[in-house]
């Protein structure tokens, strides 16, 4: 068995310490010890995008990390974004522009949205889809998922 | 409680329809927040995980297996081989499948072993404990050498490597040919593709203290598959249970029993421990279904005027290694092929050989993308070869509404002239693909081009099982909140919000007055599952059926209150009204207590039963198998780049007859998601198999289409108003996949003049077809 090591970092706003293996994936970290299920495993090597999470207001995947990169920095995940408003505009967004099917990829996409409207807040559509490019949906063909995200980048230009 | 009382309402009561309307799915406030509880999510106490030894080799004997280091690691539970499982039976379409392989693997994906343990760390590690002997044999990798007389028998009881055969015929197609002025004969090839739901794999199997078995499962077949495990482990079907917990994706993947499914349910017999297992994504690709790879060739003709002659179709289906729904999909292929456009003579032959390649199943569009891949680059051929505009030759053939086809199709309602009409205008059809054609030769590197391909898929269910139906069970509460009880699943495709709007619009109520529960077999009544389209269409109809008879209830109880006939009352906005003006009467609150607590004690619950007035095949493959058939017409618009083959798919332009709409943001949501799996179909995806082994197991060297590369999309809809279908729906779920590779095959034809016969269009296949090097596929039945 793998050794293990003691970290301490920022989670959602909350300090937090965690005894992980030292070879395991920050997204398993986040599921199987801490609990948080919200960020999906979809291929545990970064192409999917269905784990993404933001580390120190970088979006990454989770799966690609370990758990000790953690250690000191500040982690938000999909549940992290309950309380921002923004968020909560792309979530009210990917609902009423009916961007979410099978619903697996969404949090990762959210994820990914946020990031992108925190660092481009006028992205337009062409913007958005080279933005979400590393996000994989099988369901809905992207079309009302860039809508969604759209939607709410106007919003903050009418601001 | 969602059903405002109000004692005292005077304004009359208008209800706006939601049919048709943008309504959003249910379920989607839990998705974007991430608390929806997929498969994966989901931990039981006591819980082991279980993981499988999978083949080292593509074709081999078994000569020992030693599992002692692996039984002896701490924390490992069980391992278990076929010797410690005398009891298992074959499963799959054809029973030709142990869930743990004997003495010979047949494929890579084979499973050899298995480990349940505390953790799957654990479980990993004890894998690479187990030792496994093999003695290779031959791989048979092409279908054409393992048809070959002589041919090693991939399984001793089929010494003939033939899996499944279908021939079916109507008219003779010698006379076809000898009335044609023009025949065309091609060979098409299609590939690999796999469905790549985003959540893997997996399953949660537990026995309870009375030996019930209880599975969590993605499973898109719950009553079916309630039945088979009941008979593959010879227990009483009653003791088995299913819940779905919401699934990352079906796509027609999950309508068989796999081997991994026995696998866990055998692991947590022996360890009487809940055992979990799931899927790695290279798993997934390796140890999935595929869609079926077919070599087809087709011979059509027609006379000068258009008229269509006849059809002759050979396809070979490479089985893989066992049988599942894959080799099945003649079924789907064959109506395309007999009834897509009128044909007075047709032949249809298909032969599915066992390989040791990966296995196919059923995935969206069930053969249909490659019937309708190679008959709609023939309709292009043909038109061409008479002189006549390919929109006018389609218009010419195409179906109408009360045409019984030469397969026994009826079409009651049928709007593919307005399809075809429709997606013709919208794309500016006729004036680009002339246009095109004249700048072929024309300076520069990129060329656009223009093609057109049709469709026509079940849309009423599809008569397979004894039965197509789906059962409701309709509860009302005290509160004049619904209960919606469906047989039917909810895969993401939005059948909970569909089957609710039909409810809600039966009964008068908002949308935010109804729950569904959809999962359990212990609560639900039967389904045959989700495939075929037809969940709207037989799920709804069932729902609606349900509702009706609450509404009965209701408007009897209402009528005697207030002493007046029942048709003078009316379900709106959450009251009886008085139909003509709309007056509330009494809300429904109110009257459900006053039945529920009143002398009579009556308690308003429904159900309903619906079975599609459709019929099964005769032997020959002839009836009316489906209650109302689906049509559409997609233009494909590219840019072919000659310098480096690469194809850009700039502009879809889409017309299906949905019979209606019923969720206009679901619907387009359908429609958009399969153009964009149809574009993948066509241009990116491509499961690599070289002699039994994938290559390319994962999402770096799989390419799925991603955002910046979808194409505009432009989505019509022509409503036929089905007779049958709910509210005049019709299913639309497969629909959207099917025309996009045929399409493209016409659009790189017109901008650059050359046709390519086989999938997908990579850039290294279109250059080098560009340049004349590549071979056009060639197959001839023995």
């Amino acid at each position: 068995m793998s050794p293990k090591i003691d970290i301490d970092f920022t989670l959602n706003g909350i300090r937090k310490n965690a005894t992980v293996r030292i070879d395991m994936s920050a997204l398993d970290m986040l599921r199987d010890v801490i609990g948080l299920t919200g960020t999906k495993y979809g291929c545990g090597e970064g192409e999917c995008g269905a784990c993404t999470i933001q580390m120190d207001g970088v979006s990454v995947n989770a799966c690609l990390l370990f758990a000790v990169d953690c250690q000191g920095r500040n982690v938000v995940t999909v549940e992290g974004l309950a309380a921002d408003p923004r968020a909560a505009a792309l979530r009210a967004a990917f609902v009423k522009h009916g961007a979410v099917q099978c619903g697996f990829c969404t949090p990762g996409m959210v994820m990914q949205a946020s990031h992108l409207l925190d660092t481009h807040p006028d992205a337009d559509p062409d913007a958005i889809k080279r933005g979400i490019e590393g996000n994989i949906c099988r369901c809905t063909g992207y079309k009302k998922i860039v809508e969604a995200i759209a939607s709410v980048s106007q919003i903050q230009n009418q601001e | 409680m969602s059903v405002p009382e109000k004692s005292v309402l005077k304004e009359p009561v208008v209800q706006e329809s939601l049919i048709g309307k943008r309504i959003a799915k249910m379920d989607a406030p839990e998705k974007v927040e991430g608390k929806t509880r997929y498969i994966h999510d989901i931990n039981l106490s006591g819980q082991l995980h279980a993981k499988i030894l999978r083949s080292a080799r593509v074709h081999a004997v078994i000569k020992s297996i030693d599992v002692s280091a692996a039984r002896a690691l701490p924390g490992v539970h069980a391992v278990i081989t076929a010797a410690d499982v005398p009891d298992q039976r074959p499963i799959g379409v054809a029973k030709d499948h142990l869930p743990l392989k004997t003495d010979r693997v047949r494929s890579q994906r084979d499973e050899i072993a298995a480990v349940a343990a505390e953790t799957e760390e654990i479980a990993e590690q004890a894998l690479k404990l187990i030792k496994v002997e093999y003695e290779d044999l031959p791989v048979l990798a092409d279908p054409e050498v393992a048809a070959r007389p002589g041919a090693p028998a991939i399984h001793a009881d089929k010494p003939d490597n033939v899996a499944m055969r279908f021939d079916y015929q109507h008219g003779d197609v010698a006379q076809g040919e000898a009335e044609s002025d023009v025949v065309v004969e091609d060979t098409f090839k299609l590939h690999y593709v796999t469905h790549c739901c985003m959540g893997v794999s997996g399953m949660i199997a537990e026995f309870d203290a009375s030996g019930n078995l209880l599975m969590y499962s993605n499973t898109q077949v719950p009553f079916l598959h309630k039945r088979e495990f009941a008979e593959y482990l010879q227990m009483d079907p009653s003791r088995v249970r299913i819940i779905q917990p919401p699934i990352g994706g079906g796509f027609g993947s999950k309508l068989d029993i796999y081997p991994f499914e026995m696998i866990c349910v055998f692991l947590a017999r022996l360890t009487k421990r809940p055992v979990k297992l799931v899927f790695t994504r290279e798993e997934e690709f390796l140890a999935s279904p595929t869609r079926q790879p077919v070599l087809l060739t087709l011979r059509s003709g027609c006379k000068k005027d258009g008229t269509l002659t006849f059809r002759q179709v050979h396809t070979l289906h490479d089985n893989g290694a066992y049988t599942s729904w894959g080799a099945t999909t003649p079924f789907v292929m064959m109506q395309t092929f007999s009834s897509l456009y009128r044909v007075p003579h047709c032949d249809y032959h298909t032969v599915a050989m066992y390989t040791n390649n990966p296995y196919a199943g059923s995935f969206r569009g069930y053969g249909n993308l490659q019937a309708t891949f190679a008959i709609e680059q023939q309709m292009d051929k043909l038109a061409e070869a008479i002189g006549m505009d390919q929109f006018e030759f389609r218009m010419k053939n195409a179906q109408e509404a009360g045409e019984v086809t030469g397969q026994g199709m009826v079409f009651r309602s049928c709007g593919f002239k307005e399809c075809l009409t429709t997606a013709a205008e919208r794309s500016d059809f006729r004036r680009k693909l002339e246009k095109n054609r004249k700048n072929q030769n024309a300076p520069g590197p990129i060329k656009r081009g223009i093609g057109m391909a049709a469709m026509l898929h079940v849309g009423g269910g599809a008569k397979i099982h004894q039965s197509d139906g789906c059962g409701t069970i309709l509860k009302m509460d005290d509160f004049g909140h619904v209960t919606l009880i469906t047989g039917a699943s909810e895969i993401g495709q939005g059948s909970e919000t569909v089957l609710s709007q039909l409810v809600c619009e039966e009964l008068g109520l908002p949308m935010s007055a109804i729950t569904v529960i959809n999962n359990d077999t212990a609560i639900t009544p039967w389904d045959v599952g989700v495939h075929a389209s037809r969940t709207t269409f037989i799920a709804g109809n069932s729902a609606i059926g349900a509702a009706r008879k609450a509404k009965i209830k209701l408007l009897a109880a209402a009528a005697r209150k207030f002493e007046c006939a029942e048709d003078e009352l009316d379900l709106r906005g959450g009251y009886v009204t008085r139909a003509a003006s709309g007056e509330p009467l009494i809300d429904l609150p109110r009257l459900l207590r006053q039945l529920h607590f009143s002398d009579k004690a009556e308690l308003v619950m429904t159900t309903f039963y619906y079975e599609p007035p459709s019929v099964h095949q005769d032997k020959g493959f002839k009836g009316d198998v489906s209650a109302a058939y689906a049509w559409a017409t997609q233009v494909v618009e590219v840019e072919v780049d000659t310098e480096t083959g690469i194809v850009k798919m700039t502009k879809v332009t889409a017309a299906h007859d949905v019979g209606r709409v019923l969720n206009r943001l679901g619907i387009e949501g359908q429609i958009e998601g399969g153009v964009v799996m149809g574009q993948g179909y066509a241009l990116t995806e491509n499961l690599m198999v070289e002699n039994g082994v994938i290559r390319n197991p994962n999402f770096r060297d799989y390419k799925l289409v991603t955002a910046p590369e979808i194409p505009e999309m432009d989505i019509s809809f022509i409503e036929s108003m089905d007779g049958e279908g709910p509210q005049g729906a019709k299913g639309v779920g497969e629909a959207p996949a099917i025309c996009i590779a045929a399409a493209t095959a016409n659009a790189i034809y017109n901008a650059t003049g050359v046709r390519i016969y086989d999938l997908p269009f990579t850039p290294e296949r279109v250059y080098s077809a560009l340049r004349g090097r590549s071979k056009k596929p060639y197959w001839q039945p023995a």
